[in-house]
């Protein structure tokens, strides 16, 4: 897969983020290594081998139903930088 | 050119746990914003999830509840997107390996038929917070207290070929659901939520038209009336030789149309992959036999185990199997007087209709099954005759009055003292001769008259039927 310039922007788009041209150009060589490096991985024969999805291999951790106290609400929002009557406020949103 | 609708479903439904599905806040509805959250479900750096055992119970119910197989091996995923009702900016939710797949749900087709609606899978997620726009500020301000609230996807097949069968689907499934306890699915509180795929094609056209999705419309109504629109849309644009985009639209009910929405619909890539954090759920053989061992009648068993044992009308038991409210009604009340024909015609009759002059559904009902088994006791018993006691069911229904005090306050019993009527009786004769002369020249209505006016000397409260047979033998 080629990482193209029209991707990057997409991938601009999806992240919220903007990147100078500059970037642009260092972002598509860094992705286009990323992905040469997948393909090396890509190439061992995992025919047969369950795919991991949890580094510790064990399952069914769980936690009963019940109730505990919630955090402290201002300590929670004390790493919010804007807020009003207990709630966290953000640029305004659609939907 | 004659049109037909495609429809699937994407059916949102709230579980019915104490906890949140991966920490340990409250899932109580409403509470001061932000006070029912924590460093899990609020997404700060660090913290990790942990499944509640109850979430996985409650999933697995439902689908054995609506005919699903049980992936006994499932997992996680998370789903990524950037909108600050999520403040991980990810929904953990399932995507390779949904709890529940291949089930299906019997509905009733327009005709009076009846068919089967498959439902593709059912998965579990979290659920997202809630914005509130601030005009003062032209910001948005959020409240977490929902968010990390469990919630089963349950996602239809495209089987659905009119709102009709759509809003039985939806009947049933709420039932069903509330019957098992897995959730209260209130709508109006957003504890069942229903996204609405809607295609039209033309009548043989074997291909799907293109789709549109609707998102949260928040009553059965107001769903019926969002697929009577977008069908007409989406035929009105192919008639003029446009064509449907895909998009998701948002049904404005008061205005009655569907509009285009913008937001995080516009670049939508959720880059799903199995979450870390969380272990993979094995579902023994064990806790699926457990599970399938304690769960509560379903309501089509309960229906025709009504038509069997009590002897009602199918048509009744449908209509109290298609409410858990109605049927705890039914039962607590049985337990109590027994008569399950009486006690079902008074539900059928008085209740429904008392609800439908207050506006109310079935789940707000509030008649103590106690007081009502008093009530119908007391009209068995002929204490009150039946006119009086659909007065007092009204009292009861408005004022929540107790039925033997409030007969006892207001002079209710029953006239049951023959002597006492048959003088009545004679009396409106005497007064009336009429009405004597008319019925016995073969008149027929002047007896309605006379009853009227002899239930009318005794102030309601005699036995109609003690009143007509004293007519007949004082007439004929």
């Amino acid at each position: 897969m080629m990482i193209t310039d029209e991707l990057v922007g997409y991938l601009e788009e999806l992240g919220k983020i903007r990147l100078d041209d500059g970037e642009k150009v260092q972002t598509k060589n860094d992705l286009q290594k990323i992905l040469a490096y997948m393909d090396t991985l890509n190439e061992l024969d995992t025919n047969g081998v369950e795919p991991m999805s949890h580094a510790f291999g064990n399952e069914n951790v769980f936690r009963e139903d019940e109730v505990q106290p919630s955090a402290d609400r201002d300590l929670l929002l004390s790493n919010s930088e804007r807020k009003k009557d207990g709630s966290y406020m953000v640029p305004r949103t659609f939907e | 050119m004659n049109y037909e609708m495609v429809l699937g479903l994407e059916v949102h439904v709230e579980l019915a746990t104490k906890t949140k599905i991966f920490c340990s806040c409250t899932t109580e509805f409403g509470g001061d914003p932000n006070t029912h959250c924590c460093e899990v479900c609020t997404g700060q750096p660090g913290a990790l999830p942990v499944l509640n055992r109850k979430v996985v119970e409650y999933s697995v119910r439902a689908g054995l509840a609506t005919g699903c197989s049980i992936t006994q091996r499932c997992k996680f995923d998370r789903k990524n997107y950037f909108y600050p009702d999520l403040p991980k900016a990810y929904q953990i939710s399932q995507l390779y390996l949904p709890i529940c797949h291949d089930g299906g749900i019997e509905v009733e087709t327009e005709d009076g038929g009846k068919k089967i609606i498959g439902i593709k899978e059912i998965h579990m997620e979290e659920d997202a917070g809630k914005l509130v726009h601030d005009p003062w500020e032209e910001c948005s301000l959020v409240d977490y207290n929902r968010c990390g609230v469990p919630l089963i996807e349950i996602v239809s097949q495209p089987d659905f070929r009119s709102a009709h069968e759509v809003i039985s689907y939806l009947e049933r499934l709420k039932a069903i659901l509330q019957f098992v306890g897995v959730s209260d699915c209130k709508m109006q509180e957003g504890s069942l939520r229903a996204d609405v795929n809607l295609s039209v094609r033309p009548v043989g056209q074997k291909e799907f038209g293109t789709r549109t999705e609707m998102k949260n419309i928040n009553s059965f109504k107001a769903i019926a009336r969002a697929i009577a629109g977008e069908s007409q849309r989406q035929i009105e644009l192919l008639e003029e030789g446009k064509r449907v985009i895909q998009e998701t639209r948002r049904w404005d009910d008061n205005k009655g149309a569907s509009f285009a929405m913008r937001s995080k619909e516009n670049a939508q890539d959720y880059k799903y992959f199995p979450d870390p954090d969380l272990t993979p759920v094995m579902i023994s053989d064990e806790m699926i036999d457990e599970i399938r061992r304690t769960m509560p009648e379903l309501p089509e068993p309960k229906k025709q185990r009504y038509v069997k044992e009590y002897g009602l009308p199918e048509y009744d038991a449908s209509i109290l199997t298609g409410s858990k409210y109605l049927v705890q009604l039914f039962e607590q009340t049985v337990a109590l007087c027994g008569n399950p024909k009486e006690v079902s015609n008074w539900i059928m009759g008085d209740v429904m209709m008392l609800l439908k002059n207050s506006g109310k559904d079935a789940e707000e009902l509030d008649l103590s099954p106690a007081g009502f088994a008093s009530l119908i006791t007391m009209v068995q018993k002929g204490s009150i005759n039946r006119t009086v006691g659909k007065k007092v069911l009204a009292a009861m229904f408005s004022d929540k009055v107790d039925p033997e005090q409030y007969v006892r306050e207001n002079g209710l019993e029953a006239v049951n003292d023959d002597a006492a009527i048959r003088k009545a009786v004679e009396e409106v004769l005497a007064q009336n001769e009429k009405s004597v002369t008319e019925y016995k020249s073969g008149k027929e209505k002047a007896l309605q008259f006379l009853m009227g006016q002899s239930m009318r000397a005794l102030r309601g409260k005699a036995n109609p039927q003690t009143i007509t047979a004293i007519l007949h033998e004082l007439l004929d």
